[in-house]
């Protein structure tokens, strides 16, 4: 359900050597997390040390199943609170995935009444006229 | 555990308070200096005495510029920290610590008229500077469209209403109860007359589940505090109010609002461990606190601090607040009785200053028998706090 306003941008991420590699992946249509070897979790958002084992070079990056539950949400509905690219209003989802983290996204075609804690989404990408590509979660069967 | 060598060990003698505006017509470095003057006035320290200045870091002038206005020439400490009690936790431990004698804590904002009307190098730089607890927020959140303090606790706010069962008809008596307290207190700009839960029902949704009541409004204002040890206090004009105890707290996967990677996000486990250390410090416990001035930037955290900081049980907030005489001046723990921020506006130390207020039993919304009073700041983490109390 987000739509975006023609010619106002997104912010854009800011890309460092911490969080490239997931950056990256999302530009070819890939949702990558940041992996232990040694604990054998999963970390996000990316940063530089295992918070469990605090090694620096055990993290690599492996691709997510995509698939998760909607955990909770904002719907942004008034001009004074709200990013001006997108159409008002618009949610913001928090979602786990089944690999047990949780990202900040927004929905793909659900209406604002579908919106809710529990429901089964997926990932899927968008590529936006300014270049840049974002994730986005739609429905799922659960 | 920390060494426990700051109980007891300084107090403040002296605060200065700016009167509160939406158009305050005066640049952040006159009101700084102007509150730190009638702190020092109000305490009866010579401003050629103080030696010690500690600032909240996103607000104002740094002591550089405001030693510089009010022509201190020289300073044994200097600080910031973040936000209102960290920041008196500095002044704390630097008086208790002898660094300084008589130290000035300030905190000066005018967030409503902003930088267009009170130009001054020190807010524009701010704008544009680099604060790094936020650099997580704008990767990860920001090309998603969520943005602002509202927003982000929204998020968190609605999963609280998931696992709770809170209802707006109980979360209103937050901005009712501070309506009705600013009412009472001319320095609350924001309500002449308390509101009800009509109206608050009726309260736009800016970030759904987040009301425009559930939220500080912006104000300009500039306040000032002076600190230093009992022995000194004695010789000065004011009534002396005892820090019995500062603590911080932070937590795991924390983030200042944005903490929702953790295991809850609907605890507030930053403030738990600074209450544990708090209590711990000042041999109290919540059964001691008369009155508790929280965090009421955002409603939803005055439910959720009220079972943090260990007032209420886990799951009793919704009704602990619901109909507000619990809260209310005369209940069982008065909350914030000058208004709160949301009466106030944003601005975190208008806490202290009630404390002391309360204290003194000079507050325009006395509590009888105010001997100690617990001050939280922080809700969206990292946390931090104070028990203040009577000599």
């Amino acid at each position: 359900m987000v739509k975006l306003i023609e010619g106002i941008p997104i912010m854009r991420p800011y890309i460092d050597l911490d969080n490239q590699g997931y950056w990256d992946a999302v530009k070819n249509h890939k949702l990558v997390l940041q992996y232990c070897t040694k604990c054998n979790r999963f970390i996000h958002p990316p940063r530089p040390m295992c918070p469990t084992c605090r090694s620096q070079d055990t993290m690599e990056w492996k691709e997510s199943s995509g698939k998760g539950i909607l955990y909770s949400y904002v719907m942004f509905t008034s001009p004074k609170m709200a990013y001006p690219a997108y159409e008002l209003p618009y949610a913001v989802v928090l979602v786990e995935l089944e690999e047990g983290v949780r990202i900040v996204t927004n929905t793909h075609e659900i209406e604002p009444d579908e919106v809710q804690i529990g429901l089964p989404v997926e990932v899927m990408f968008e590529d936006l006229p300014d270049g840049q590509t974002v994730y986005r979660f739609k429905k799922r069967e659960a | 555990m920390a060494i426990d060598s700051i109980k007891d060990k300084a107090a403040i003698v002296g605060i200065g308070v700016v009167d509160f505006s939406t158009d305050i017509g005066r640049t952040e470095w006159y009101t700084a200096c102007q509150a730190i003057k009638l702190a020092a006035e109000e305490a009866g320290v010579n401003i050629d005495d103080i030696d010690g200045m500690v600032k909240s870091v996103d607000d104002g002038p740094d002591p550089t510029y405001t030693g510089k206005g009010l022509g201190i020439d020289n300073l044994l400490y200097h600080s910031e920290n973040h936000w209102g009690t960290s920041a008196m936790m500095n002044a704390v431990h630097a008086v208790a610590g002898g660094l300084c004698n008589y130290c000035v804590y300030y905190q000066t904002a005018h967030r409503a008229s902003g930088p267009e009307k009170c130009i001054s190098d020190f807010l524009v730089a701010r704008e544009f500077r680099d604060d790094s607890l936020d650099m997580v927020r704008y990767d990860y959140f920001s090309p998603f469209g969520l943005i602002g303090e509202p927003g982000y606790v929204a998020m968190m706010y609605r999963r609280y209403m998931h696992e709770t069962g809170i209802k707006p008809e109980q979360l209103g008596w937050v901005p009712i109860v501070a309506s009705e307290n600013a009412a009472r207190n001319t320095n609350a700009i924001f309500f002449d007359k308390s509101i009800t839960i009509d109206d608050y029902m009726q309260s736009k949704l800016i970030a759904d589940p987040i009301r425009e009541l559930d939220c500080a409004p912006k104000v300009d204002g500039s306040i000032a505090i002076v600190i230093t040890t009992p022995e000194r206090a004695k010789a000065l004009k004011q009534e002396p109010v005892i820090i019995n105890s500062v603590a911080s707290g932070y937590a795991l996967e924390g983030q200042n609002y944005t903490s929702y990677t953790r295991d809850v996000i609907t605890d507030l486990p930053e403030m738990e461990n600074m209450a544990k250390e708090l209590y711990r410090v000042g041999g109290m416990g919540p059964k001691d606190i008369k009155v508790a001035m929280l965090d009421d930037t955002f409603a939803p955290y005055v439910p959720m601090q009220l079972e943090a900081l260990g007032f209420c049980g886990k799951g009793e907030a919704p009704a602990f607040i619901e109909g507000g005489d619990k809260i209310r001046v005369g209940g069982q723990l008065p909350v914030n009785p000058d208004g709160g921020e949301i009466g106030q506006g944003r601005f975190i130390t208008t806490r202290i200053v009630e404390a002391v207020r309360q204290i003194r039993g000079t507050s325009t919304n006395q509590v009888a028998n105010t001997d100690t009073v617990l001050v939280a700041s922080g809700a969206g983490g990292p946390a931090d706090g104070m028990i203040c109390r009577k000599e």
